[in-house]
């Protein structure tokens, strides 16, 4: 604490400083995509179960950005979910799914 | 002249050809929850006895029992969901779909072409879904 004051004290007016070396973590867990690495070559529309998790609680499709997935199975993904979708299998429009 | 034999030979590689293309589709369609046991059982057997009647090959079937839907259908919040697994020409395809249509029992209904990774995926699911029944 005294670190501070001594630094916020002889700090010269005007003078942007950080009274504490900012301590946040930036590094950050580098995205993955989760069919590339369990080999995973066929998503099943049948399987809602498991499509629950690439989708948000509204029923929407999360983004890839989000996700991690790549763009060859973010193509799949969508189909999947939408083909789910029309068999009744998953909502198109839900609320409070996870 | 020649030009005709050509055609000739060309016609009968086309069928000989047509015989050998034979695609894997899979179908899941849901029924009425209104029917009766023995009408479900009569209308899927409908559908099958169709497929076989346009050469198709069946290779797998499955019930799913009634299942409740993820919204409502013609006011309905259930349905009997059966999967199909068949292997056929693509012109079978069109005709059988019509069927679906032309049935009032038949909610939704969803054909989907199986690729290799797909195919692969439906026999791992055979025998996952063989082995829980024991």
């Amino acid at each position: 604490m005294a670190n501070i004051e001594q630094q916020s004290k002889g700090g010269k007016q005007g003078e942007v400083r950080y009274l504490t070396p900012l301590d946040i973590d930036t590094k950050q867990v580098k995205k993955y995509c989760r069919f590339k690495k369990n080999g995973i070559k066929y998503i099943d529309y049948k399987d809602a179960k498991f499509l629950l998790y690439l989708v948000n609680e509204q029923g929407k499709i999360l983004p890839r950005r989000l996700t991690g997935t790549s763009l060859k199975y973010q193509r799949k993904v969508s189909v999947a979910i939408k083909r789910a979708r029309h068999l009744a299998l998953m909502p198109y429009v839900g609320d409070m799914l996870k | 002249m020649v030009n005709n034999i050509n055609n000739c030979i060309f016609a009968r590689l086309k069928v000989k050809l047509k015989l050998l293309i034979m695609n894997h589709y899979e179908t899941v369609f849901i029924l009425n929850p209104v029917l009766s046991d023995v009408q479900v059982k009569e209308t899927v057997k409908k559908f099958e006895d169709y497929l076989v009647s346009k050469g198709a090959e069946v290779v797998y079937k499955e019930d799913w029992g009634l299942k409740k839907l993820a919204y409502t259908i013609q006011n309905k919040k259930s349905g009997f969901y059966h999967l199909f697994e068949f292997k056929a020409d693509g012109s079978v395809v069109a005709p059988f779909e019509l069927e679906f249509r032309r049935d009032d029992s038949v909610m939704r209904y969803l054909t989907v072409k199986l690729d290799k990774h797909a195919a692969a995926w439906a026999e791992k699911r055979k025998e996952r879904v063989k082995a829980f029944k024991k």
